[in-house]
């Protein structure tokens, strides 16, 4: 097939939904940092499930515990959105249901991620919290 | 067009898992390669309730000592238990295979032999993991 696009057209290489490589290097980008973070995650669930509140408390206020947990949040959130966005747009047809439920996904992790994060943060700035 | 069909003929569709509606037989012979892509999409979705539980856990321990105790007592039951058994492999089997598209993005890994090698590979490192996990969780007193 003799194809008409220019060579311009064709270095472009946006096609007809004008996005899709972003996402595309996004969810690997994520994905490679989330590699680490996961593995170190486990192990501070393992400890923090050994622990009561007081001990979570401390395990939290840790300067690199909580940065490493509010980067794993974060990173773990946009993955998810991400990744939830392609089932989405695999599986529903329907435009309308298929807008619903992108935006509801946008909103899920948003809302999820954003309260997570600032109530580690709350946490981790928080000096010691009454039982700890 | 004088020799047109009088029937309409059925659509060409495009290869997809089953031959007809939804419980019709299906298209493909099942292949380990093909349960490994499901299940990353399984896995992924179960690991997004995970997160969830996840942001939970953040929530209560912002939320005070009763908040949190709370949390943990229903993440301590037997059903609380099942869950995190479950996400663990989830983790554990997404984390692998999702190594594995990364190889298959860079180029490598992509034939039939490789495929099926490494798709063994991530169902041994899932399986292996999650056991040493919850041995080391056992021994730790986490249980």
């Amino acid at each position: 097939m003799v194809s008409y696009r220019t060579p311009l057209g064709r270095a472009r290489g946006l096609g007809s939904a004008k996005d899709g490589v972003g996402h595309w290097i996004g969810q690997r980008v994520s994905a490679v940092a989330l590699a680490p973070l996961v593995l170190w995650m486990v192990y501070g669930v393992i400890r923090l499930a050994a622990g009561d509140y007081g001990f979570a408390v401390h395990w939290v206020q840790d300067p690199l515990n909580a940065t490493l947990t509010v980067l794993t949040l974060a990173i773990a959130f946009f993955h998810m959105r991400t990744g939830m966005q392609v089932v989405i747009e695999d599986y529903v047809d329907e435009a309308l249901g298929k807008s619903v439920l992108l935006i509801l996904n946008l909103f899920v992790c948003g809302l999820a991620g954003a309260l997570a994060i600032f109530s580690i943060l709350k946490v981790a700035f928080g000096g010691v919290v009454g039982g700890a | 067009m004088t020799d047109a069909p009088k029937t309409r003929r059925e659509p060409p569709v495009s290869p997809h898992l089953m031959t007809g509606g939804f419980g019709s037989p299906l298209l493909w012979r099942w292949h380990i390669t093909m349960w490994t892509s499901i299940l990353h999409r399984a896995t992924g979705c179960a690991l997004y309730a995970g997160a969830l539980i996840a942001a939970a856990w953040a929530i209560t321990l912002a939320g005070g000592p009763e908040a949190y105790a709370g949390f943990k007592s229903v993440m301590g039951s037997i059903p609380g238990k099942v869950v995190m058994f479950g996400l663990t492999l989830c983790v554990f089997y997404h984390l692998a295979n999702g190594v594995r598209h990364l190889v298959w993005d860079s180029g490598h890994g992509l034939d039939i032999k490789s495929a099926n090698a490494s798709a063994m590979v991530v169902f041994a490192f899932a399986a292996v993991a999650t056991v040493a996990i919850w041995g080391l969780a056992g021994m730790t007193g986490a249980l």
